[in-house]
Parts: structure tokens; C-alpha cells; sequence
């Protein structure tokens, strides 16, 4: 199985990509719905995830941060547990589950052995069609999110992407936080609580994956018994929207000795021909690990800051292209000067061919180790789903990678990255950093 | 705590497709005393490639606070035979992720990649163990890092102050009371003597653990692991880790941290407590038992039930205890009060539960449940070796052996209601406690 070539494999110094060794399967259930599978019986457990689209961003008008409360509330009680007895119930099975929610998704997690499984179906069954709600929950976790809201209110990040956000997508569900404000949530009724649930909890937007001790009858029967019971649909899904944020700095006055910096312009979906090109480009300029262009110059000859970023953000509604740094308040103008001329220089020249051969090598090489476990694969999976790729998109992601050329990547660089557009949301006290406009 | 070289922090897991079964274990040790651990997994082509340090920030020479840490950055900065920055490089070019990690007790380094790579990382790794060249500019823009990092994750963060000064005053006279990262002060004046220094009293083959993860035979691992590292020379005077102790604890002691950033009052108490020794596990294990009574989960723990169910007066409560640590660990609990109810009255209900914990002891029916709970935890914790691998380092670095790590579910399983009940008694002595409160700028008055 191992395969050490020879004992001269250490000179070989560019990799051949292993290949992700992953048979996924789509299973269609008895009931209609789709899940992809990967079985792996070497370990007695499932990991299930299940996302239904839409997330927070379907909060009904002037009920901001109802889909976040309720979604905190699916564990705290369901058909004829309350909340600790439906924990004991869990417990005593020796499964988890997790629900989380954000602009995109609402999310399900879930790890049951297979000698429980059928109890642990029931369980989380019941929380996603019985919720309950209750008076009491209500107002405990309420408690949790308004203190969680507080906190945002004194966090140089928080305040940072939250300025951002607004400037970039004003009054649609992206330009606030999906947590709400202290009033709104306060303000919330156990009505709001159940509209929230029926405007998420759907079959029509739901996606899942299942990767363990499972075979396919297996999974198709436990998905009909866990969704068969669901609403048919649910809220509509919001409308897209283009990142709406123009060139420029807001300095947002706060005091702290380090200033954090949230950076962004219009991203590039990933239905777009040139996306995988953007992907490269961006793993150059300031992408995962530590090699990019920004790292180099920010920290590394210039130690600026412990660490900077850049993201392509796909949204489900919109794109950008986004990144944040922090430094000490005397030094937040150097970085964004910095920063700029890391966009204008990717604008003007692009990638060298030996930038483009290093990013490409990482990026395909990287992929196949992602798939390491049951719990990282079926959130892969999900993940996939959502993006609207193919089963078979794990075997062609790499060659889609191998095949962007120099000279395209250049034209899309020239395309996509435009300091002019690039708008800075600066919380502290820089020095020399004034609001633009 | 511990601090990693860059705050993209790569998920350490691998997990297997047994040829055999998932997370079988051998050890070796080489001919120049370095030990080798290999966990293998085949459910993927890939292996983590991890070497660990039995030295971390409790070693440091008094005044010299964060050059472990500081060190380990440097690490990354060239050897006689690579420039600064290359072994990152190489490590992306072949698909692979890297980073360090500096605790009190351990330093470690790792790379992920495809299995087949292996040997390429053995031979960085050995290089920088005993060849590191540093530019002295490089040393200071590191430095310059390092207080950036500060900045950003302790001076930025009123919470990680809070436990800062915590720790500072639980250990008056042991090390762990110095924070990993360094006091500001003396990191500034930090030097590439004082890095090469360290580096050269505790960087060597007898010093360090080899751990191998993933897809990977061991017979494989052997015969490159005494090729790359076996040919390094072991270090004389790496003598038994013997740190400043603890005196007895007296007094109850008490700190208020007040902050204009804080939003959300919180109280923390923190005791001195045993950690996991060397064929001596069971104190440890029922403490570890007696954090997820008192403050697992919400719904079924002794303060989440009282605190935030029953009276509400809390929106969070939580109990922590890091069994794993060279010296005298620490066991702590938190309470996050609701609106409108003071520290005082959520520390006087803190006290009144744990007053009748230790009278009556734990339910025994949770307590069942929390070991088969724990039991279960065996079988997940299959899908993640980088998990496996990690228990070994920790393990290994603070005194205990590969018997102890192998021991240790059992130990757990063996827990009885009486031995939780015995080392809550005995931990849960205010006299050795420091409680804490973070406060806003003015008190909750302020609110």
C-alpha cells in the first residue's frame, strides 16, 4: 500500500498529485430525496450532514436574527423531551449532533454509532419535525444571543465586517448580521420562532451526505424516515445581488492599540469559465499557507502584522474578493499601501509562469488530502452539492486547475483585480488614515 | 495554551482505511535516543509528519520570556543548506501544509502531505534540528511578528488578558504563570543570541519524538527514520526537566480585570490541580470526569442545570481541566451571569453548588452516561489519527510513556463515583484557587 518508490523519492522535488481515492455514490430514496454517499465500514459510525439553503438570509422582514435564535432552539426539546431530557436521550446514545446557521445555509451535523443508529435517527427526526420551543428555552437561549450580541458591539473584528458588510449590500439580508441586533432579537415571539422554522426547514432546499458504516438501502430508508416528515417548502430564496461597495477607507474610531482592516471589491462566481483561474490567482496574492504574495510582503520582510488573508467569497447571492489584516495603530497606513500595490502589480503583470506552475502544483496536490476522514469527506460532499458540481467533480477538479493557462490567467488578473474598487473598513485608531469618502 | 506559527491554523487529521486496523501503534527508539511513534491509517494517501520537543515555554531562562516561541518562528528561517522560507516552499510544491506549535511543555513541528513525500520532510527536518542559520535581519523582522501576534490574539483580546493575569497569579512561583507568547517587555528585547542559545541546549535528537500518521508501514518508517535521523548526533547535558515549584497554597487569592472593551462580565476560578502521572492516572481521570459533571454540557451538568435551567442566573457555564502537563495543571470553572445579575451573586451561587456537589457527589445515573459517553469517544476518535498523533506528542513531552498513553482509556473506564468525589475534595480548596473577575471600565456599575 505504501509506496515509496525508491529510496531517491526525496529528490523528486515536484509532486505528482495523489489522486482523492473517494467513490461517492448518489442514492435516490424510495421518497424522492437525493443524498451522495461514501461507505466506509472500517469504523463503527456515520457521519451525516445535512444543509437546507437559504439560512438566515430568509428572516422575514423586521425579524432580524429569528432564523439564528431558532435554530439554537432545535435542541432544546422536541415531541415529549424537554430540553435536558432530549440531551440525557442523546447522551445515552452516544451521538451528536450540531446545528449552526449562517447567510447561506442552515446547517445539520451529525455522529452516531452503528449499533444506535436507528434510535439516533428517531432522536434528530424529532427535533427537525416536533421542535418544541418551549417558553422557558426561549428565553434562556435568547439570553445566550443578546450577551453574544454585546460582545460584537466592543470587537474590533465584528465591527469591521459588520461596517463592511453594510457598505457593500445595504439592506439585503448580506448587509447585517444574520444574528440580529439586541432589539430585534429582543423583540422576537414564539410565533417568530415558529415562522423562522417553517420558513427554513424544507424539503425542496435541502442537501445531504452521508459517509460511514452505511450502505445505500440503508441511507435511502434513513432519509425518508429522518425528511419524509418535512414541509414541502419553505420561504423563497433571496434574490442575488452585486457587491455594491466603491473604492475608498472608512475609518470606524475605536480604541485599541491594533487596528483590524476588512478589504474588498466584486468577487467572480463559480459558475463563471474563468473562476478557476480567479482560484489561482488569488492563492497567489494572498491565498491558504503561508507562500502568497501578501504574506511575503506584509509579514515576512516587513513584520507588519501576525497575519493576512484573502478570500474569493462565492456566496450563494453574490461574489467578492475579500481580505483583513491587522497591524498597530502607527502602522495601518504602510499595510494598506502595501496592500495596494499588491493589487495594482496583479492587475498590471499577473502571475509569472513560475508563480503559476508553484500555485498549480500546491492546489492539486492539496486537494486529495483534504479527504481524510468521515466527518471532513461528508462535509466536502455537502459542500459540493451546494456549489451544483457534478459526482464526479472530485476526479476533474485538478485537471480544470492543470488547464488554465499563463496567458489566461493574466487576462482574467487584468479583469478582476482593480485596486481603484478596492474598499478599506478600518476599526482603531490609525495614524494617518482618514475616511475617503 | 499554545500558539501556532501562523493563525490559518491546517486541521491536523488523517484517518484511515485499515489494511489493517485503523490507529495501530509502534514505537522504536533509535540509536541516538530519539523516539519514534507510528499511528498508521490507509483510508488516505496521506501522513502527517510530526517531530515534537520536550522543551516549551516553562524552559525558558528567567527574563527571556517567549523565546520558545520565538524560536520556533526562526525555524523557519533557512539552515546552512536551505534559505529562509524554503521548506515551506518545498512542502507547498509537493501539495503539502506545514506549521509549529509552542506550549509550555512541548514545541512541535509538522508537515501534512502525500504519504510518498515522506522522506523529503524527514530530510528537511533533520537539517533544521541541528543546522539552523539565522540572518540577524530576519531575527528582527520576526520580532516584529511575534509582537504583532501579541497584539493581535492578547493585547487585542480582554479575555486573554483576563486569563493572562490569571495565570500570573495562580503560579507565583512556577513558570506556567509566564505566558507562552511572552510579557511584552522582555520580548522586545529578545535577541538571535537568545534564540541560538535555546536552540542549542534543547533542539537534538535525544530530545525530540518522531510521529508518523497515516499511510505508512513501519517498517518503512524505520528504515528512513534511522537514514535521516539517526545520523544526527545526540546532545550531552539534557538533563531531567526540574522547573521552580508551587510552595503550599494559603490563600484564596482574587484578581478584577477592568476593560472599556469588555461587553459581557465573566467570572473565572482557576485551582492548582494534579495532572496524569507516570503509571498514576487515576486522580487525573476522575478529574477529568468531574469537568464534564460539573460544566459539559448545559443541559445535563450540575452548574448548567442550576445556573442557567433552574435559577437562570447564568447564560454560560463551563468547567476545564488539561490533564495532560508536566507540573501542576489547573482546573477551572466559568460562569457567564445573565442580565441584570451581578459577579457576586453568580459567584454566590457557584459556591453553593459546588458546596453541595461535594456533600452529595455526582447522580449516579449522568455519571453512567458520561462513561459510555467517554467510551464512545474511542471509536470516533478512530476518524481523526491527527488527533492520535496528537495525544502521543502531549503525551510524551510531559513525562509520560507510550504505556500511560495506551493506559489511559482504561484508566478512565475505571473511574468510580468515589474517586470523583475524592479528587474534587481535594482540588476544589479555594485556599489553592485564584478567582477572577472581568469587569467594563467602572465596574458593572457601568451597565
Amino acid at each position: 500500500m505504501i509506496r515509496f518508490a525508491s529510496a531517491l523519492a526525496f529528490l523528486v522535488l515536484v509532486a505528482l498529485p495523489a489522486r482523492a481515492e473517494v467513490d461517492i455514490q448518489e442514492v435516490t430514496s424510495p421518497g424522492g430525496l437525493t443524498a451522495w454517499l461514501v461507505e466506509e465500514h472500517s469504523i463503527p459510525f456515520v457521519a451525516l450532514e445535512l444543509r437546507f439553503r437559504g439560512g438566515a438570509s430568509l428572516d422575514a422582514p423586521g425579524k432580524r436574527g429569528a432564523i439564528n435564535l431558532m435554530t439554537g432552539l432545535i435542541e432544546e426539546g422536541a415531541g415529549e423531551l424537554d430540553a435536558q431530557g432530549f440531551a440525557e436521550a442523546r447522551d445515552d446514545l452516544a451521538a451528536s449532533y450540531r446545528f449552526d446557521v449562517g447567510d447561506d445555509v442552515l446547517s445539520v451535523s451529525a455522529r452516531f454509532l452503528t449499533e444506535n443508529r436507528d434510535a439516533a435517527v428517531a432522536l434528530l427526526q424529532s427535533a427537525l419535525t416536533d421542535p418544541r420551543f418551549d417558553a422557558q428555552a426561549i428565553e434562556r437561549v435568547r439570553g445566550q444571543v443578546l450577551a453574544h450580541l454585546k460582545s460584537r458591539e466592543t470587537d474590533p473584528g465584528a465591527l469591521a465586517s459588520a461596517a463592511f458588510d453594510r457598505l457593500a449590500y445595504g439592506d439585503h439580508p448580506y448587509g447585517s448580521y444574520y444574528g440580529g441586533t439586541p432589539e430585534s432579537v429582543a423583540a422576537l415571539t414564539r410565533n417568530d420562532i415558529l415562522d423562522a422554522f417553517a420558513r427554513t426547514v424544507a424539503r425542496d432546499r435541502v442537501v445531504i451526505a452521508a459517509v460511514g458504516d452505511i450502505t445505500e438501502s440503508e441511507l435511502g430508508a434513513l432519509v425518508d424516515t429522518l425528511l419524509g416528515g418535512l414541509p414541502e417548502t419553505g420561504a423563497p430564496l433571496p434574490a442575488e445581488l452585486a457587491f455594491g461597495a466603491t473604492g475608498g477607507i472608512t475609518v470606524v474610531p475605536f480604541e485599541t492599540p491594533q487596528s483590524v482592516a476588512q478589504f474588498g471589491q466584486p468577487g467572480i462566481s463559480v459558475e463563471d469559465p474563468d473562476f478557476f483561474a480567479a482560484f489561482i490567482l488569488n492563492t497567489v496574492l494572498g491565498g491558504v499557507g503561508f507562500n502568497n504574495r501578501l504574506m511575503e510582503e506584509v509579514r515576512e520582510k516587513r513584520g507588519l502584522t501576525y497575519g493576512i488573508g484573502t478570500y474569493l467569497v462565492d456566496s450563494d447571492y453574490s461574489e467578492s474578493l475579500v481580505g483583513s489584516v491587522s497591524t498597530v495603530n502607527p502602522r495601518m497606513g504602510e499595510t494598506i499601501d502595501v496592500v495596494r500595490g499588491a493589487w495594482a502589480l496583479m492587475a498590471r503583470e499577473g502571475l509569472t509562469a513560475e508563480e503559476l506552475a508553484g500555485a498549480k502544483t500546491y492546489l492539486t496536490g492539496a486537494y486529495p488530502l483534504r479527504f481524510d476522514g468521515n466527518a471532513p469527506i461528508a462535509r466536502i460532499l455537502v459542500g459540493m452539492q451546494l456549489s451544483g458540481y457534478p459526482v464526479d467533480y472530485v476526479k476533474t477538479r485538478n485537471a480544470r486547475i492543470e488547464a488554465v493557462t499563463l496567458q489566461e490567467a493574466n487576462r482574467v488578473a487584468a479583469e478582476l483585480f482593480r485596486p481603484e474598487a478596492l474598499r478599506f473598513v478600518v476599526v482603531g485608531q490609525p495614524e494617518g488614515v482618514q475616511s475617503t469618502n | 495554551m499554545r500558539l501556532a506559527r501562523f493563525a490559518v491554523f491546517a486541521v491536523l487529521a488523517l484517518s484511515a482505511r485499515p489494511l489493517m486496523a485503523a490507529g495501530e501503534v509502534t514505537d522504536f527508539t533509535l540509536d541516538n535516543g530519539m523516539q519514534v511513534v507510528v499511528i498508521e491509517d490507509h483510508r488516505a494517501p496521506v501522513v502527517v509528519h510530526m517531530v515534537w520537543y520536550r522543551t516549551g515555554a516553562a524552559d525558558e531562562p528567567p527574563g527571556k520570556s517567549g523565546i520558545a516561541h520565538f524560536l520556533e518562528h526562526l525555524m523557519f528561517k533557512g539552515t546552512d543548506e536551505r534559505a529562509a522560507g524554503e521548506l515551506s516552499k518545498v512542502v507547498e510544491a509537493n501539495g503539502g501544509s506545514d506549521n509549529a506549535f509552542t506550549s509550555y511543555d512541548y514545541t512541535a513541528y509538522f508537515q501534512r502531505v502525500a504519504a510518498d513525500r515522506l522522506a523529503l520532510m524527514m530530510e528537511m527536518e533533520a537539517d533544521r534540528m541541528r543546522d539552523l542559520a539565522l540572518a540577524p535581519d530576519d531575527v528582527a523582522t520576526e520580532r516584529s511578528v511575534i509582537l504583532e501576534e501579541r497584539a493581535t490574539r492578547t493585547d487585542s483580546e480582554p479575555g486573554a488578558l483576563f486569563r493572562e493575569e490569571l495565570d500570573a497569579a495562580l503560579y507565583r512561583n512556577h513558570p506556567y504563570g509566564v505566558p507562552v507568547i511572552g510579557w511584552k517587555g522582555e520580548m522586545e528585547g529578545l535577541t538571535r543570541d537568545d534564540a541560538l542559545a535555546f536552540y542549542r541546549q534543547f533542539y537534538a535528537p535525544n530530545n525530540a519524538i518522531l510521529i508518523v500518521a497515516g499511510d505508512v508501514l513501519p517498517d518503512e518508517v524505520r528504515a528512513l527514520a534511522e537514514a535521516q535521523y539517526g545520523r544526527l548526533v545526540p546532545s550531552e547535558g539534557i538533563g531531567p526537566r526540574a522547573r521552580p515549584q508551587e510552595p503550599p497554597s494559603r490563600a484564596a487569592r482574587r484578581i478584577v480585570l477592568e476593560d472599556a472593551r469588555v461587553a459581557q462580565p465573566s467570572l473565572m476560578r482557576s485551582y492548582l490541580a494534579p495532572a496524569r502521572e507516570p503509571g498514576d492516572q487515576g486522580t487525573a481521570a476522575a478529574l477529568a470526569y468531574l469537568a464534564r459533571l460539573l460544566g459539559g454540557d448545559a443541559a445535563t451538568s450540575v452548574l448548567g442545570r442550576a445556573l442557567q435551567f433552574d435559577s437562570q442566573l447564568a447564560v454560560h457555564t463551563s468547567a476545564g481541566y488539561s490533564a495532560t502537563s508536566l507540573d501542576d495543571t489547573t482546573f477551572s470553572v466559568v460562569v457567564v451571569p445573565a442580565e441584570g445579575v451581578s459577579l457576586a451573586e453568580a459567584e454566590a451561587a457557584l459556591d453553593a453548588q459546588l458546596a453541595t456537589f461535594l456533600k452529595t457527589g455526582p447522580d449516579p445515573v449522568a455519571f453512567e452516561r458520561l462513561r459510555m459517553q467517554i467510551r464512545a469517544a474511542e471509536i470516533y476518535a478512530l476518524d481523526d489519527v491527527g488527533e492520535i498523533a496528537d495525544r502521543y506528542g502531549r503525551a510524551l513531552t510531559t513525562g509520560l510513556s507510550i504505556g500511560d498513553v495506551q493506559a489511559w482509556p482504561e484508566a478512565l473506564q475505571a473511574v468510580t463515583i468515589d474517586d470523583v468525589l475524592t479528587a474534587a475534595r481535594a482540588v476544589l480548596d479555594k485556599r489553592a484557587s485564584v478567582t477572577g473577575w472581568l469587569l467594563p471600565e467602572g465596574g458593572e456599575g457601568v451597565l
